[in-house]
């Protein structure tokens, strides 16, 4: 089943302190809802633990995030795939663009994804639901974090 | 002289009410996961999350360790105990006399899984939660694989391959009928209708989900499986004889209550193959639930058609040929009867009720990586009829004939007929059927109606349809020669125990028929004993003889019949005994309403009397009658049976908001004789909402990577109460010829009859033919604003 979300946060920080963050996995980490592991496994890969509740379902989904496409400090790709066992299987990614706004940056995102299994089968409303909260806490967060200037 | 008397006895037609219904409605029915055995273990079935995949590793070992966990099984384990696969027990041979392809359907996936849903491994715990949570602890490595969803690119050049014993995915391309008689008739159509229809897929969802407990048990080296099922002997054969679970004498399977079929618990699955090995393997019970998620992805679909057809009218609108090609879905393997369904199951119902000199049905059936497709309520008939149905109506507007004279005009009128597709019609009045659902309609009045509708706003249609379906299934010998690997009779054996109530072992099997009703009809009309001293015993092949199962609107026309078949040789039986109780000529001997009598005189024995006597032995000779009264018999039909009948859709469409509302259906239907008029109502009633269900809501959808996307009810629509009205039910009759009671068979009309009555019906209200199955109030609503902007255009 895919999923296409997208969204667009003011962040009150330089691009360039956004895009640092971008980059930290501590902070990727903080953000990610439900991240119970990220660790580097090189610059631009991380394994990563998340657990997450769609619905009836709750699934920890163990996989890697990818960053690619970089141009820095303007945008990368982050992407990930997560094998939730018997919750079934979960991938995709995300474009995001920095651009510098007057109160700081704006962050743009554009993100696709794809599940399977029985995530599949809870059907698209609650599912895209979902998708779209996790994705909206995760910039809610990210945003918090760079405020707050844990950056 | 206490015989009972005539007044005590339940006739044949009489509408009473059901027997088991006290034990459903009062909580004490007795389904399979009711049951529990000392010891049981649970069972969880991981499946695939993706429609096609290698498995490059299976690691259990974390899962293994996990509390509660008695072992995990996957297809190694089944390898190493030379489990067979699943089969299909049909053979098709395409029209280049090839056998059909098919793909090894192991009850655990070996390497491959082909389908999200298939079957990886299974998890036996103390409990199912336990068993849940090792589940999620296999570490599965997979390679996905591409994936093919979509029925019509299952041929195309470069779509993925699902099993290699099948290039291009196709199981079998059979055809039926006369190719050059057809063509012949084509050349010389005055007019040639064409059509393209897709018969949505569907979910059987039977309100009971399937379930199974396997219990080795080492004393007697047996097992014992209860299962779901609608046929448990044959479920026991193929367990036996295919599958190689254990000899027969050594496997019982039991089918209790079982919560509705409609056809999806015919087949033999791997849970309750797993269920059942597994019992022996670990030494424990096993036991497994099907939840309703697991349902959607793992119980056979049902329909899945995509076909273009046409017919061939002279200037006057006689049909002169149909000529027909269909691609049908088997899904990622070939279920217990697959290949029977888009086959000997559809295409010999392609003349309907009308009289058709040629026909040619061509069908490719391919695999595709989805659940398996088999027979659902109505099994191939439905998507016949509603091919049928549509092209017909179609016909007569382009004609712009009535759509009543029209098919009037092409009915089969004298009977037996014989039709270009196999099948042999023996008896019926298609215009009687058609003449009172009119008339129950109102027909007449539909265009004041429609203008009264008009008024509101709203679009009016009215739609027929004219079915037919080959029941009774069938002549053992006439099926063999199709390719069928099984024999289609029926068993019954009639108890008469010493104080004169009777057992009747039956093969066939309740699951919300009423048997236990209608069997004990027939049993008390001809012993003249009352029904509650008949008692209706099946669904365990350790107390009944072989026999064949319920499904295809087979229990009466098949199961009743062998069930006659006894009970003449008990009568004949009883009579000699009569005979010399009343030192009589058994010549002399009459049995009615419960009596024996000797003829000419008012000497008579009560039913009991003889009964005990039959037991006690002390009045006839043993040397040359045996004491007992106890008779078997098996019954083979010697034709399918032919019901048919009319039914009337009338609908209005609310064009804001696309939504159709049935506000009358008619349904007259000739089953032949009917047993229980209340019964026969009540499955009229389900099949035509089931029907209604397809035609307006229900459809199975799967993406394009094979992802089941209508996977729950939050997706899947069923019929409810508020989207049908009050039915007018109608009944007319003409007995069945070929068997002793008249019976036709009911179970299936209305799923079969209205999917094309609502779509006629909808069609004309739109003025348009192109309205495909769901007809959602989305796509209805489509349809409308369409239809608006080239109206606006155009002015």
């Amino acid at each position: 089943m895919a999923l296409e979300m997208s969204g667009s946060y003011e962040l009150p920080v330089t691009r360039e302190k956004a895009w640092e963050a971008l980059n930290d996995a501590e902070i990727l980490k903080r953000c990610i809802p439900g991240c119970e592991e990220l660790e580097k496994a090189s610059d631009t890969e991380m394994k990563a633990v998340v657990v997450s509740k769609i619905g009836p379902v709750k699934a920890k989904f163990r996989g890697t995030v990818t960053l690619s496409d970089f141009n820095a400090p303007e945008s990368y790709r982050i992407s990930g795939e997560g094998d939730g066992g018997i919750a079934g299987f979960a991938k995709g990614g995300a474009l995001v663009e920095l651009t510098s706004s007057e109160t700081g940056t704006t962050l743009v995102y554009k993100a696709e994804a794809q599940i399977g299994g029985k995530l599949a089968q809870l059907g698209q409303r609650l599912v895209a639901g979902t998708a779209k909260k996790i994705a909206d806490e995760f910039f809610k967060n990210f945003a918090e974090a760079v405020a707050s200037g844990d950056a | 002289m206490n015989a009972n008397t005539a007044s005590n006895v339940t006739p044949i037609g009489a509408a009473v009410r059901r027997k088991e219904d006290h034990r459903f409605i009062t909580g004490k029915g007795r389904y399979t996961d009711d049951l529990h055995r000392p010891g049981e273990a649970q069972a969880y079935f991981l499946r695939s999350p993706h429609a096609h995949a290698r498995i490059r590793s299976l690691d259990t070992a974390e899962a293994a360790a996990m509390p509660g966990v008695v072992a995990i099984l996957t297809g190694a384990e089944l390898a190493e105990d030379k489990v067979g696969d699943l089969i299909c027990g049909w053979m098709i041979h395409s029209v280049d006399g090839s056998p059909m392809r098919m793909g090894s359907h192991p009850a655990l996936a070996k390497d491959t899984v082909r389908y999200v849903g298939d079957h990886v491994a299974v998890v036996i715990a103390e409990t199912l939660n336990q068993a849940k949570d090792a589940a999620a602890a296999i570490a599965v490595d997979y390679e996905v694989l591409p994936a093919v969803s979509d029925l019509a690119q299952a041929q195309a050049e470069g779509a993925p391959q699902l099993h290699e014993v099948a290039p291009r995915n196709v199981v079998f391309a059979w055809e039926l009928g006369d190719k050059d008689a057809t063509d012949t008739a084509f050349a010389n159509a005055a007019h040639v209708i064409p059509i393209d229809v897709v018969n949505n897929r569907l979910a059987p969802n039977p309100i009971e989900p399937r379930a199974a407990i396997g219990d080795y048990d080492s004393g007697d080296d047996a097992f014992t499986l209860w299962t779901t099922s609608q046929n448990p002997h044959l479920a026991r054969l193929v367990l036996s004889a295919f599958v190689g679970i254990a000899p027969e004498n050594k496997l019982r399977v039991i089918a209790p209550d079982v919560g509705g079929g409609f056809g999806s618990k015919i087949f033999i699955y791997a849970e309750e193959t797993v269920c059942a090995w597994a019992s022996k393997r670990v030494g424990r019970p096993v036991k497994w639930t099907c939840d309703r998620s697991e349902a959607f992805l793992c119980d056979a679909h049902g329909r899945d058609h995509i076909t273009h057809a046409e017919l061939a009218l002279d200037p006057a609108g006689r049909i002169l040929g149909f000529r027909v090609k269909t691609t049908a879905n088997m899904g990622a393997y070939l279920s217990t009867f697959a290949s029977s369904i888009p086959t000997y199951l559809y295409a010999t119902l392609l003349s309907g009720q009308y009289d058709i000199p040629a026909i040619h049905c061509h069908v490719d059936a391919v695999y595709t990586n989805t659940a398996p497709v088999d027979a659902y309520r109505g099994a191939g008939r439905p998507e016949a009829t509603f091919l049928v149905e549509r092209i017909v109506e179609i016909a007569a507007r382009t004609l712009k004939m009535d759509s009543a004279a029209f098919r009037r005009l092409n009915f089969v009128t004298s009977f037996p007929h014989q039709t270009p597709v196999i099948m042999n019609y023996d008896a019926g009045d298609y215009a009687a059927s058609l003449d009172k659902a009119l008339e129950l309609a109102d027909y007449a009045g539909f265009p004041a109606r429609k203008t009264e509708a008009e008024r509101r706003g709203k679009l009016r249609g009215i739609g027929l349809s004219n079915y037919i379906e080959a029941c009774g299934i069938a002549p053992s010998a006439a099926v063999g020669s199709l390719g069928a690997g099984v024999g289609l009779w029926e068993s019954a054996e009639v108890r008469v125990n010493p104080t004169g109530n009777v057992e009747v072992l039956t093969g066939s099997h309740s699951h919300g028929q009423g048997h236990e009703t209608t069997f004990a009809q027939l049993v008390s009309s001809r012993l003249g004993i009352p029904m509650d001293q008949v008692s209706i015993v099946h669904g365990d092949t350790d107390k009944v003889q072989f026999g064949m199962g319920t499904y295809g609107s087979r229990s009466g026309a098949v199961g009743m019949s062998a069930i006659v078949k006894a009970l003449d040789k008990v009568e004949a039986k009883a009579k000699k005994i009569a005979a010399h109780m009343l030192e009589a000529a058994e010549g002399d001997i009459e049995f009615k309403d419960g009596r024996f009598s000797v003829a000419g005189t008012d000497r008579w024995l009560g039913f009991a009397e003889v009964a005990l006597n039959a037991y006690v032995a002390h009045k006839f000779p043993t040397s040359e009658i045996e004491p007992g009264l106890k008779e078997g018999a098996f019954y083979d039909p010697t034709n399918f049976t032919f019901p048919a009948g009319c039914h009337v859709c009338e609908v209005e469409i609310d064009p804001d908001t696309g939504v159709t509302q049935i506000v009358n259906f008619t349904a007259v239907d000739d089953f032949g004789v009917v047993i229980n008029p209340m019964i026969v109502e009540g499955q009229v009633h389900g099949g035509i909402a089931q029907g209604v269900g397809q035609a307006l809501m229900e459809s199975v959808h799967y993406d394009a990577d094979g992802q089941l996307v209508t996977g729950s009810f939050m997706d899947y629509t069923m019929p409810r109460a508020e989207n049908l009205p009050s039915f007018r039910i109608g009944l007319t009759q003409t007995r069945c010829p070929s068997n002793p009671l008249g019976i036709k068979g009911c179970g299936e009309a209305g799923a079969i009859a209205a999917p094309p009555a609502v779509i006629n019906a909808i069609t004309m209200a739109l003025g348009t033919e192109d309205v495909s199955m769901p007809a959602t109030p989305a796509k209805v609503w489509q349809i409308i604003q369409a239809w608006r902007a080239v109206a606006q255009a155009a002015e």
